[in-house]
């Protein structure tokens, strides 16, 4: 029994250890998405977290938890140093925008010679693991569950309905909106540094525009009225290309379908309840 | 040296400011970030390169098939995905997410039926003749690429700004309810401005494929974040603004890889659009709007 659990386990972590890692960046995306934002500077926050964890790893020998500490801690400076020009903008103009420092990070990663250039940094030591992986996504998930029932969630909720009637009622909506987008990249950042320590090599391109769509597509398909239904899209489309593979070639296609259809018939995700409040 | 790079840099800006300008004009009309349009811009380089191997048509009439056929497709795909959610009047995350999937499912599409080998125009197509003008050197392609992107904003300028078709457009774009009350035909006036648009894109494929002599699925990827940037910098919807952006990109990044270094060349469009978006919101000719809620 504990071998064959065992033989699963070796010929499947890539895939377990992506499903958490991508479970992560869906309650990361969750975040903004709750609010009313549209972001999509995820996967540079990523990237930022995964070069902070592991150049403080490799070059220092710190500690894993100081390595933590610090990937949640930098993308979250950042997002407060650019947050406040870029959340005045709203819609598209803020995606456009959070795509355009996106694009900056990857390439100052791409030309940094210290942390590797375009070959990025190889030989991460393998420090993370399932334990550390799913701990810290039912940590995160069960604080966000707090936080979406109670008073806060629903002014949140408000937000993301009617900004404007959100603001008349009391909410303080340039605030929630800060601390969306820095609590926001800390997740982004955590995930990235999880995903550095299990998989021994980060390069800059593994953070572009396809990541952060890709994260974007988690909450899509999942669904934003519950901070399960993003984890649950981010397990279902990690899962997908899997039991695609007999399709080789025509993988990605029937991937772009899904979100097709997803969108188009059920725009409200795969789950779409809403969840009761104590606030 | 400084007038070869600046012969270069208005070339480039022209390939951008044609490529922004069915991007711009799709998005200030209807209002969506639509990813697909990187696609209409390899379909018309394909389409053109077939009609020139298996039709042998001269590129004279390649081209425009090539934009024809990129129009058709941007009016089919922009029925089939957009047209449920407009009606359901759905946020703008919708529409960016399902013009996302569908950009997945028509470039590994292409890449499985077309290959991601990068393809030629047959040598016998377009002689790549050179004009040399003392120190500078001009193509004939080159100069074919400036001339389109100033005629198609000349031409798109006269039509929007000029005719009635503009001005049910410029209404449809305004208040699609408020046009549709004064008897504008909104769908019909949206399969106008698709098809123009992914023409527009189309034809800038094929004069990008015919400057670079290189076509494969993935060329309109690399365009599309640059795109960005332009619509951005110039307006959004704003044609004159694209075409002044796109120059104004071209010659950034040529001067900045001649004389700053070619590692910052990627880094000037985001740069730039970043900037925009932080201290001008609206654009280098864009003007403030009532804000209602």
């Amino acid at each position: 029994m504990w071998q064959t659990l065992d033989d699963f386990y070796w010929t499947y972590q890539s895939l377990i250890h992506g499903i958490g890692v991508n479970g992560i960046l869906a309650l990361s995306i969750y975040v903004v998405l709750a609010v009313g934002q549209l972001s999509l500077g995820q996967a540079a926050f990523m990237g930022v977290g995964a070069y902070t964890g592991a150049l403080l790893t490799v070059k220092f020998g710190t500690p894993f938890a100081v390595s933590m500490a610090a990937a949640a801690a930098v993308p979250a400076l950042i997002a407060l140093v650019v947050g406040g020009p870029t959340l005045r903008l709203t819609g598209v103009y803020l995606a456009i925008a959070t795509i355009g420092l996106g694009e900056i990070t990857r390439i100052v990663f791409l030309n940094w010679e210290y942390a590797g250039g375009a070959l990025g940094l190889s030989g991460i030591p393998e420090k993370g693991g399932v334990l550390a992986i799913y701990g810290t996504l039912a940590v995160v998930l069960i604080a966000l569950i707090l936080v979406a029932r109670s008073r806060i969630g629903r002014a949140m909720e408000a937000m993301r309905e009617d900004e404007a009637a959100a603001g008349v009622m009391g909410v303080n909506l340039p605030r929630y909106r800060m601390t969306a987008l820095v609590v926001s990249s800390s997740l982004a950042g955590i995930a990235g540094c999880l995903s550095a320590h299990v998989s021994s090599f980060i390069g800059p391109n593994e953070y572009g525009f396809e990541t952060a769509v890709t994260i974007l597509s988690y909450a899509l398909l999942g669904g934003i009225g519950s901070p399960v239904a993003p984890v649950l899209g981010a397990a279902i489309l990690t899962l997908l290309p899997e039991v695609l593979r007999p399709l080789a070639d025509f993988r990605l296609m029937v991937n772009g379908l899904i979100i097709v259809v997803a969108v188009l018939f059920m725009p409200r995700g795969i789950l779409p309840w809403r969840i009761a409040r104590t606030g | 040296m400084l007038e070869q790079q600046l012969v270069n840099g208005v070339v480039l800006g022209a390939t951008y400011a044609l490529f922004a300008l069915g991007f711009t004009l799709m998005f200030g009309v209807m209002g969506v970030i639509n990813l697909t349009y990187g696609v209409y811009f390899a379909v018309g380089a394909f389409a053109a390169l077939w009609s020139t191997q298996a039709l042998s048509l001269p590129i004279a009439a390649a081209l425009p098939l090539g934009a024809l056929i990129a129009g058709v497709i941007a009016v089919a795909i922009d029925t089939l995905l957009l047209t449920r959610l407009r009606k359901a009047k759905a946020p703008e995350l919708a529409s960016l997410m399902v013009t996302l999937g569908a950009t997945l499912f028509l470039y590994a599409g292409m890449a499985a039926s077309l290959g991601t080998e990068i393809r030629r125009f047959p040598a016998a197509v377009f002689d790549g003749g050179a004009y040399d003008l003392g120190a500078v050197r001009i193509g004939t392609t080159q100069i074919l690429i400036f001339g389109a992107a100033v005629a198609l904003v000349v031409a798109l300028m006269a039509l929007v700004r000029g005719s009635r078709l503009g001005l049910a457009i410029r209404a449809v774009a305004e208040n699609p309810d408020a046009a549709a009350l004064m008897g504008i035909n909104g769908g019909l006036m949206l399969r106008v401005v698709s098809f123009l648009s992914g023409a527009i894109g189309g034809a800038a494929g094929v004069l990008v494929g015919l400057n670079f002599n290189a076509i494969q699925p993935f060329m309109g990827e690399h365009m599309m974040l640059r795109g960005f940037a332009v619509i951005i910098v110039g307006g959004l919807g704003d044609l004159r603004g694209a075409l002044a952006a796109g120059l104004l990109l071209g010659f950034a990044e040529v001067l900045t890889a001649a004389y700053v270094s070619s590692t910052f060349k990627d880094l000037t469009a985001f740069a730039l659009l970043v900037a925009t978006l932080w201290f001008r919101p609206l654009g280098l000719f864009g003007r403030a709007a009532a804000k209602r809620a």
